[in-house]
């Protein structure tokens, strides 16, 4: 793509051809890609190049060929620079659990740089923002993954970096934990002005949380482009309602009404346990209005009527579609 | 929407929540330097678990203690009974403890390195500004100063009882000088080996062992070909078998140039000669260890 999308138009960092070659294998194929500020997703499967390319944005394994630079540093020759303006939270365990977090995220702070009095306060409050409070002056080997997950988040924030590097950090969770620490990403930007890189191999993850997402594969830039661009084109609604004895399809009762009154709905998908639901396509405030009035009409109670965005997947999973059908037409 | 009921204000509410945000940090970043003597000091405080559990403190305390006693015993005996020398000389009390010593740098130098590469807590150190060598010389520095700790405090303790038995003040001062440079030397080559060999595993349990076998095995085996070499009349080899252990290797640097008396058979210690080689080993060795380190964690990286 010729056309890269930034937000606010400050660029973070910048790849150029950037390529790493170990004996074996290619671990980035001349990557070359700009992120802006804001919550990037760096997408792949496991083994597609997202660590490579953290390593070398930390200055810490050099390109085979190319060039990058991270906060407009060139990551070759001002690697220090840049380490002490970013921060890491590597994908793997990596907390000793005969500590405090306290202790452990005090000790970090200073080897950041961080005075001692400074990085006792920093780290009191960086530990409360990620949520964690009394349990933070016990060992660090009693806690769940989900308490860990924060610590280690902690420790990469403590510094108050520009921008952090965060490997899988919703690896290991469950579904609530994964929540929670995919809104504590997001609050990384919006609430303390961080900027963030995510690493996932789970597409749909990021689609809540990025501005921006970046996917590779094998080494090379599959697409980069802003979330908003293709998350929020189109507004679908699901609607969801009961049946009554007038109506003992409730579900189909709707469909029919709203069908004659010219609005066109489609069944929930085939996703398991959508039958139920319906989807149409808002224009505007009046389709709400319509369903309330349809709904009510038909005596029917209406269970839920939410606004669903597409899943950058389903968006993928279209283009591709849309290019096969292209290529059919051709043929 | 007019469906909120107004939330009555209770006054003088004591508990409340105050939500300060978040706050940037626009002070001082102090950098390389400043993080190297961090670690620095972090970890010679933890050699004598020093911000870790109370379990942690029992084992290096301990022997700090088992060091100094005997020390303490010779000063009140020497005060007491009005000796004219001390029983021990500064140079030999290293040697004579060295089993502590050794038992020191096998239960400190894993911990030192070998937690942070079983909880790969070293990833975190190398996404800052530090490098390898930084904290190579960190962890080095901090576990030789752990060693010269334990070993300079009874040699103080025999110099300050000294002075109190109003032992002559030249003679002691120069016998605590070279005991000092002797035990800094030890320090440093004990420290060196110790690290080595537990930075190759992640293992502690493996580290202790190893760090032990090493230094026991090796002063084992020397000593006993020693003993051999001079049961038959060959004097002359007893210097050059002590070159394959780091105790006998003080010994004989220290019996060559710092007027102590070898602990070797016979007590025959290394001439100039052959003190000059033992110098150049140690010193060799200790640079060994500090490169082999430097190769081990520019492996280890992220």
């Amino acid at each position: 793509m010729a056309h890269v999308t930034t937000v606010d138009h400050v660029t973070v960092i910048a790849t150029e051809s950037l390529s790493k070659r170990f004996p074996r294998v290619t671990a980035l194929d001349r990557l070359s890609v700009d992120i802006g500020a804001g919550v990037t997703g760096l997408v792949g499967a496991n083994g597609a190049g997202k660590s490579t390319l953290i390593k070398i944005l930390l200055g810490l394994s050099p390109a085979s060929e190319g060039r990058a630079e991270v906060l407009g540093l060139d990551v070759a020759t001002r690697g220090a620079a840049i380490r002490e303006r970013v921060g890491y939270m590597p994908e793997h365990d990596c907390l000793p659990p005969d500590v405090s977090a306290t202790e452990f995220v005090v000790h970090m702070a200073r080897m950041s740089g961080l005075p001692p009095a400074a990085a006792r306060e920093r780290t009191a409050d960086t530990l409360r923002h990620v949520g964690l409070y009394e349990e933070r002056y016990r060992p660090i080997g009693g806690y769940s993954t989900g308490m860990k997950q924060r610590v280690k988040l902690a420790q990469a924030l403590v510094h108050d970096p520009q921008l952090v590097f965060l490997d899988e950090p919703t690896n290991g969770l469950d579904p609530v934990g994964r929540d929670d620490m995919l809104a504590l990403i997001r609050r990384i930007h919006t609430d303390f002005g961080i900027s963030v890189l995510v690493t996932s191999h789970l597409l749909g993850e990021l689609e809540r949380t990025c501005d921006h997402v970046v996917v590779v594969d094998g080494g090379k830039l599959l697409r980069s482009s802003s979330t908003t661009d293709f998350t929020q084109t189109t507004t679908t609604l699901a609607v969801e309602v009961t049946d009554t004895d007038e109506h003992p399809d409730g579900t189909r009762a709707l469909r029919e009404a709203l069908h004659a009154r010219g609005t066109t709905v489609e069944d929930g998908g085939g996703l398991p346990g959508a039958g139920h639901i319906l989807l149409l396509t808002a224009q505007g405030e009046d389709t709400y209005d319509l369903v309330r009035d349809v709904v009510a009409d038909l005596g029917l109670g209406l269970v839920r009527m939410e606004q669903r965005r597409h899943h950058i997947s389903e968006v993928f999973r279209s283009s591709d579609e849309e290019r096969k059908e292209a290529a059919g037409h051709v043929s | 929407m007019s469906a909120e009921h107004p939330v009555a204000a209770v006054p003088g509410d004591q508990t409340r929540i105050h939500n300060i945000g978040y706050r940037t940090y626009d002070g001082p970043r102090l950098g390389r330097s400043y993080a190297t003597r961090s670690l620095y000091s972090q970890s010679l405080r933890g050699a004598y678990g020093l911000g870790r559990s109370v379990k942690s403190k029992v084992l290096p305390m301990l022997l700090f203690v088992v060091m100094c006693v005997p020390a303490a015993i010779m000063v009140a005996v020497a005060v007491a009974t009005k000796l004219k020398e001390l029983p021990v000389d500064y140079t030999r009390y290293a040697i004579i403890m060295q089993a502590v010593i050794s038992l020191y740098v096998a239960s400190q130098a894993p911990q030192s390195v070998s937690r942070d590469l079983r909880f790969k807590t070293v990833p975190l150190y190398f996404s800052r500004p530090i490098e390898t060598a930084d904290y190579v010389r960190a962890k080095y520095a901090a576990l030789a100063s752990a060693l010269f700790v334990l070993t300079a405090a009874p040699l103080l303790v025999l110099y300050v009882g000294a002075l109190l038995a109003k032992l002559d003040f030249t003679d002691q001062t120069k016998g605590f000088g070279q005991g000092l440079v002797s035990v800094a030397l030890l320090s440093l080559l004990f420290a060196g080996i110790g690290l080595v060999i537990a930075s190759v595993t992640p293992r502690r349990g493996f580290g202790i062992a190893a760090v032990i076998a090493v230094l026991t095995i090796s002063y084992g085996a020397v000593s006993t070909l020693q003993a051999i070499a001079d049961a038959q009349n060959s004097t002359g080899a007893i210097p050059w078998i002590g070159l394959f252990s780091p105790v006998t290797l003080i010994d004989g640097v220290q019996s060559a140039f710092l007027g102590a008396t070898s602990a070797f058979p016979g007590a025959v210690g290394p001439s100039h000669g052959e003190g000059a080689v033992y110098v150049l080993v140690v010193l060799g060795l200790i640079a060994a260890c500090y490169g082999l380190l430097l190769r081990r964690y520019r492996k280890v990286g992220l």
